[in-house]
């Protein structure tokens, strides 16, 4: 329930409401005119958080020293290893594969799949279970320019403006091309995307496309594609073996400076192992538990780019680091919700965002950046609504939808949403929902090429670790289809290079050492380590007790 | 925490710990020391790693929850579930068919299921078990389906059932094989897809991906807008 005075903002959103539906009911989704380039720019530049003075640092060491990057992922960087790497012993490997793969959502998952179809034996490695990642949370939608009034053209252009024309274009072009083979990948799997009786399947706009092309499977979209995937994953035990619970810290680098393994740590049992790979897949997603400026994130408990961190240290490059996602709709009420997506689809299927006073202020499905960013300046505009513990948001007026849709549409549409919010005591079919923008998505990463190739030979990438297919700022469903088109691709190239090789020559470890020389030379206290691997909620008063001597990082 | 932040008492596994009011089980767990492993995953209730048992003060009922969704009551007792046992076979969806007979063969636990509804009761998604579990042995796969949709995994179910059917991973082979074999396959992407294949729109992708920047930006801008 809403406290009380909140009730006054939220009468004023009911009476303006029978207008904004008569307004919905004559144009549809174009209830307020979207900005021309020069009007996203402006609010741009005034209140989306990258584009803050002290939101950007230069990293002062590695590949791509004198870079600008989020100040956090810079930090992220100048940090020494988690392994004492002058007595480690690297003689032996404990583990031998073809194809080694870092990281099980649905970006990783594909890729040990092709892989295995390939031929390669596939080590899977995650740090939680298989499937834990920001893939199973997805809810809004998957993007494939499959209907006839839409094109990979069509696709292309959207992803390009949406992203700033600061995209790869030969991964766009990957991206947009190969969604519709994706989606049908995934229906002969047996993913169940919402269809009508026909069998066409029933698709949404999304914030910055031009075409209805927004799949979904209810809103556990995400959820029903990874469910699937990782179903099939457990299917193909005889090819891919897979193992939980053991982050990856650093890779392994043979004399020609190929990747030629990795170093894993169990979380439980402490300890470390060797596995020697002739190709490595990085899929660790992305930073939403970095907590980029402080914002409260949507994301996963193990987003906390580990894939960026050792790849860096093996001279990956990256690209765009310095580009974040603020989801538009993060929940800021109830409190115990704080930062929890509210999907895009939300708006669209004709929730409306409001201002205190029931009042429209921007078109619902502006590209992501630009949408957040105008629920900034409303706010900063004193047009928001404050919670009890002072955070501003503003109203999505969530029971237009059944009113323009029909009952039910809501139980039937985000079934995920409705209950989440039903846990505590707000039905949003009666009430609008709370909301800010929340720390969503990374769209910077390593750079690779259309094959996942980065400049490491041996190294490939997938997914969110990835920098250039969004530019610099993804649209809505583009993330569920990367992650299935470049986690197919990295299987498939990953898979050709390790046929070609006998064997993945020596482990070494010397671009760690020489790397945290490079540390040691900043002046970095002993004490900073990465990858972060989880993030750390324990409260600084508890904390003060615990292992008083050194504090690593977090307690693993 | 502000000074005046009250406190409730939870038993984290017997020991008492002082936890902020509001609290979720995970928060509580965080606030009190731990540094979860298991027991935790996407925090938002997609992901089924927090699955939870607890008994709430002057309660005789033994409840589930997931850990990230569940608020503390004062006096509450909590145990967490991360793991749950489960027998998982191995199929090739190729090979098997949209009916009762591949439960017989792959999950003949199912068909042990005495209708006592303790799964339905356990399930924090409030999903239907039990009416899932009888949809299958009728052979309505589709039922089956569609009311174990929402499932994410926690395993309450299993855990709870005296039948000892493992409910979730049942549910996923009926969902893909509704997904694969009963649901209508989509036209339009078929015919989409095949384009794709004979290669219809390499050409002209090529010739966007080498535009000059600012005639793609007026292409974008001039582009029509067609969205209902």
């Amino acid at each position: 329930m809403y406290p009380e005075y909140m009730q006054e903002s939220i009468k004023k959103v009911e009476a303006t409401r029978p207008d904004r539906l008569e307004l919905a009911r004559k144009l549809g989704k174009m209830i307020y005119p979207g900005m021309n380039k020069q009007e996203r720019e402006e609010v741009l530049n005034e209140n989306h958080p990258d584009y803050k003075a002290e939101a950007r640092t230069k990293v002062r060491i590695g590949p791509d020293k004198g870079m600008v990057m989020t100040t956090e992922i810079a930090e992220m960087l100048e940090r020494y290893s988690r392994i004492d790497i002058k007595n480690f012993d690297l003689s032996k490997a404990d583990i031998k594969t073809d194809v080694l793969v870092i990281g099980a959502g649905s970006a990783g998952m594909s890729a040990a799949i092709v892989a295995s179809e390939q031929g390669s034996e596939v080590l899977l490695a995650t740090k939680l279970r298989l499937g834990d990642s920001n893939s199973m949370m997805a809810q809004g939608g998957i993007q494939a320019a499959d209907q006839a009034d839409d094109s990979p053209i069509i696709h292309y252009l959207d992803v390009m403006g949406g992203g700033h024309f600061d995209n790869k274009p030969d991964l766009v072009k990957a991206l947009v091309n190969d969604a519709p083979l994706s989606i049908k990948w995934l229906e002969d799997m047996g993913v169940m995307f919402d269809k009508k009786e026909s069998g066409q399947m029933v698709v949404q706009p999304g914030g910055g496309t031009s075409r209805n092309r927004m799949h979904s499977a209810r809103d556990y979209t995400g959820a029903a594609i990874c469910k699937v995937i990782r179903d099939e994953v457990y299917n193909r035990a005889d090819k891919i073996k897979y193992i939980e619970y053991t982050a990856i810290v650093e890779l392994l680098l043979n004399d020609k400076k190929e990747v030629s393994g990795a170093v894993m740590y169990h979380l439980e049992n402490k300890q470390f192992s060797i596995v020697k790979a002739k190709s490595v897949i990085i899929s660790t997603g992305g930073f939403g538990r970095l907590h980029i400026r402080g914002f409260e994130t949507s994301n996963h408990y193990g987003a906390t780019a580990d894939g960026i961190a050792f790849a860096y240290r093996a001279g990956a490059h990256l690209l765009y680091m310095d580009s974040v996602q603020y989801h538009p709709t993060g929940a800021v009420y109830p409190e115990q919700i704080v930062g929890f997506l509210c999907t895009e689809k939300i708006r669209a299927i004709g929730a409306q965002p409001v201002n205190k006073d029931g009042e429209l202020f921007v078109y619902p499905l502006e590209p992501r950046d630009v949408e957040a960013s105008a629920f900034i300046r409303e706010c900063n505009n004193g047009k928001g609504i404050s919670t009890p513990s002072g955070i501003k948001g503003i109203w999505l007026d969530t029971p237009l939808i059944d009113q323009i849709n029909g009952e039910g549409t809501i139980e039937k549409e985000l079934p995920a949403m409705l209950r989440q919010y039903q846990r505590f005591g707000i039905d949003i079919r009666e009430v609008p929902m709370l909301v800010y923008p929340t720390l969503h998505y990374q769209n910077g990463g390593i750079d690779i090429n259309d094959r996942c190739e980065t400049n490491v030979p041996g190294l490939y990438v997938a997914g969110e670790a990835t920098g250039g297919v969004h530019g610099r700022n993804r649209l809505m469903g583009n993330s569920q289809l990367d992650i299935i088109v470049f986690g197919k691709r990295a299987g498939q190239y990953a898979s050709e290079r390790a046929k070609t090789i006998e064997d993945a020559g020596n482990l070494s470890l010397d671009h760690v050492l020489a790397y945290n020389k490079e540390v040691e030379a900043l002046g970095i206290e002993r004490s900073k380590v990465s990858p972060i691997i989880l993030p750390d909620y324990i409260p600084d008063h508890v904390k003060a007790k615990q292992l008083i001597q050194e504090y690593n990082g977090t307690l693993i | 925490m502000s000074d005046t932040q009250k406190m409730v008492k939870v038993y984290v596994m017997g020991e008492a710990y002082m936890v902020p009011e509001g609290s979720t089980i995970v928060g509580a767990f965080e606030y009190a020391g731990f540094q979860l492993k298991r027991g935790v995953g996407c925090r938002e209730g997609f992901c089924g790693a927090c699955a939870t048992v607890y008994r709430e003060k002057g309660d005789y009922k033994l409840k589930g929850g997931l850990g990230c969704q569940t608020v503390v009551t004062d006096e509450m007792y909590i145990a967490q579930i991360p793991f749950v046992p489960a027998d998982k076979p191995i199929y090739d969806m190729d090979e098997i068919t949209p009916d009762a007979g591949t439960f017989m063969n792959l999950y003949p636990s199912v068909f042990r299921c005495v209708s006592c509804n303790t799964c339905t009761k356990a399930c924090p998604q409030d999903i239907q078990v039990m009416d899932y579990i009888q949809a299958i042995i009728k052979g309505d796969i589709a039922e089956a389906a569609n009311l174990s949709f929402d499932c994410i995994r926690c395993g309450l179910c299993a855990l709870r059932c005296p039948a000892e059917i493992v409910q979730f991973n049942a549910a996923i082979l009926a969902q893909r094989l509704y997904g694969k074999y009963i649901a209508p396959k989509s036209p339009e992407l078929e015919v989409r897809a095949n384009e794709i294949i004979e290669g219809k729109y390499v050409k002209e992708l090529e010739e966007l991906a080498t535009m000059e920047k600012q005639k793609l930006v007026d292409k974008y801008y001039n582009r029509e807008i067609k969205i209902s």
